[in-house]
């Protein structure tokens, strides 16, 4: 137990002693797109019925950036202590795989509420509403958080460069993230997208995220957290499977 | 009593290079142990085998007792390693470095350890430093303490002398001594070959993955000593006792003798020939030589 908090407690001060860059920088690009697209967008799409596009935006903006940062908290501090080798200080005592993974899941999550709440906190004069379900709000940004700081771990213990992350980061974190109905309500998309949309769990958490705001959203929350959970459970599974193996981590 | 360090039949492939061949021996407690071998013989493998850093293909390694794959838990926290390579974390300082090392080895409140090893290594002064800022001689102390955090039975150092200054060097040793003398069994590799002459009393030696050598220093010492006698003439060297010429040094002819008892024959070889004899030496043989010429495949 005291092995788990140990890390747990090394991996959040790992990003808050640099939190100008693990979390400030992510708020201040979050506050831009919602500058941006809020005036561009603001008098062509039409969200909910009641729900202005300028508010619709924030918590889709603030989920993208929650599940962009978990995944990097996990995924960049794997990769460099791989790189520079200092992992085998945290190979060598008997950490169990459990441990090791809720303590790297834990900061990451820890990293993506507190860069979600930064992106709530400057965008909120734009005119979101007090959460109508705030339990629900909570439940995708925990889970949602958690998808993807699982996946930063995978994708940490698995890439053996930082080209190879950056692949992952670019070519799978970015479009699941921004494809994901952040900049729109999906009714609205053709077809195929409409049905690529639904093929892609961080679709599921934002319009969760959303439902915890405005009390509507494009699908029933509990769909939602169905498919976020099951995503949940099988990256987990694999995450704990790898660490268990010694996965690229012990030759 | 069970052996501290327990290794039978280890054998470890990467792709096509066997790092290690059925490799088999034991460490008792409270031995000084060392492991030699040139460069790529598989020392640092069998290493991470005993530290879990990687899995051999066959064989069982026991630490204390406790099964490095069977009882993980229990192997590593009898075990300190301190690895070869030089690394550190350098988002932290050193108290950080020693404080989260000590935790996930499950203890809490450690600190008055920490200041004896931060005392005993030199780094007291250096406590508070980020490890970024430490001399790559510093960060090897870092490293050695974090090996210790947890007081284990059985310290593993992969040559923690390189790149280390002699005054450290002496002290670092000061140190692995009194904890040898207070009960821990110390695995050392190194490439001074005096250091594990002057520390150890057992050696095994390594090559591309086989044991090919294990004794106590002294008897591996002994059954290497080829008795030279080196001297110097007042005539050239009789021809009865040319097949035992060897080599010159220094002017001088090195005889090789098979055993001490042949000095006899020689010498009065030497009177009935009517050579005055200038100057007489026995040459010692030092571990290096052993070394390398185990390495030349030759048997001693
Ligand atoms: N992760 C790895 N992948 C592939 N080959 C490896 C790996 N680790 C070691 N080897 C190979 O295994 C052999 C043994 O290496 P090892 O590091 O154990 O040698 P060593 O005795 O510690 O040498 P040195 O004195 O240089 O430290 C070498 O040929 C090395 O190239
Ligand atoms: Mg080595």
């Amino acid at each position: 137990m005291n092995g788990f908090y140990t890390l747990f407690k090394k991996e959040v001060l790992r990003f808050w002693k640099v939190a100008f860059q693990t979390v400030s920088a992510p708020v201040l690009t979050a506050l831009m797109y919602q500058l941006i697209f809020s005036h561009v967008l603001r008098s062509h799409v039409d969200a909910y019925p009641g729900v202005s596009y300028t508010a619709f935006l924030i918590p889709g903006l603030a989920m993208m950036s929650m599940a962009q940062n978990a995944f990097a908290n996990g995924s960049s501090s794997l990769i460099q202590s791989k790189i520079t080798g200092n992992i085998v200080f945290i190979l060598l005592p008997p950490l169990g795989a459990l441990e090791f993974f809720a303590a790297y899941l834990l900061a990451a999550v820890c990293r993506g509420l507190l860069v979600g709440l930064g992106v709530l906190v400057v965008t909120a004069w734009f005119g979101l509403p007090l959460p109508a379900e705030p339990l629900w709000a909570l439940a995708f940004g925990l889970l949602g958080c958690g998808v993807l700081g699982t996946l930063g771990i995978i994708a940490g213990i698995w890439a053996e460069k930082f080209d190879q992350l950056a692949a992952f980061q670019n070519f799978l974190i970015m479009p699941l993230t921004f494809l994901s109905g952040v900049f729109y309500s999906i009714n609205s998309l053709p077809p195929i997208w409409y049905a690529a949309s639904h093929a892609n769990p961080v679709f599921y958490m934002i319009d969760g995220f959303r439902y915890g705001f405005f009390g509507q959203a494009d699908i029933s929350p509990w769909l939602s957290l169905g498919v976020v959970g099951a995503s949940f459970v099988a990256l987990a599974t694999l995450a704990l499977w790898m660490i268990k193996t010694g996965y690229k981590l012990r030759h | 009593m069970t052996s501290a360090i327990s290794i039978d039949g280890v054998s470890k492939r990467y792709g096509a290079l066997q790092a290690l061949d059925s490799v088999s021996f034991n460490v008792e407690q409270g031995e000084f142990f060392a492991l030699l071998g040139p460069n790529g013989a598989g020392k640092t493998t069998l290493i991470s085998a005993l530290a879990g850093l990687a899995r051999q293909d066959r064989g069982q390694i026991r630490i204390m007792g406790h099964d490095t794959v069977a009882a993980a838990r229990d192997a590593r926290m009898s075990l300190g390693v301190v690895p070869q390579e030089l690394v550190f974390d350098p988002f932290f300082t050193v108290r950080e470095a020693l404080q989260f090392q000590s935790g996930y080895f499950g203890l809490r409140r450690n600190d008055a350890w920490i200041d004896e090893l931060l005392f005993k290594l030199g780094l007291t002064e250096k406590a508070n430093a980020n490890m970024r800022a430490l001399s790559g001689g510093m960060k090897r102390r870092v490293m050695v303490a974090q090996a210790l955090v947890h007081r284990p039975p059985v310290i593993v150092l992969d040559e923690p002398t390189a790149g280390v200054d002699v005054e450290l060097r002496q002290s670092l040793w000061d140190f692995v001594q009194e904890l040898n003398d207070a009960g821990h069994t110390i695995v050392l590799t190194t490439h001074y070959l005096e250091e594990a002459e002057t520390l150890c009393s057992r050696i095994a030696m390594l090559k591309r993955g086989r044991l090919v050598a294990l004794e106590d220093k002294d008897t591996l010492l002994a059954r290497a000593a080829k008795r030279e006698v080196a001297l110097k003439l007042s005539g050239e060297l009789p021809t009865a006792l040319a097949p035992l010429h060897s080599r010159n040094e220094d002017g001088r002819l090195v005889l090789t003798l098979p055993s001490l008892a042949d000095l006899e024959g020689v010498l009065a070889t030497l009177r009935n020939a009517g050579l005055e004899i200038r100057e007489l030496s026995m040459l010692e043989t030092d571990l290096e030589h052993v070394f390398v010429s185990m390495m030349n495949g030759e048997q001693v």
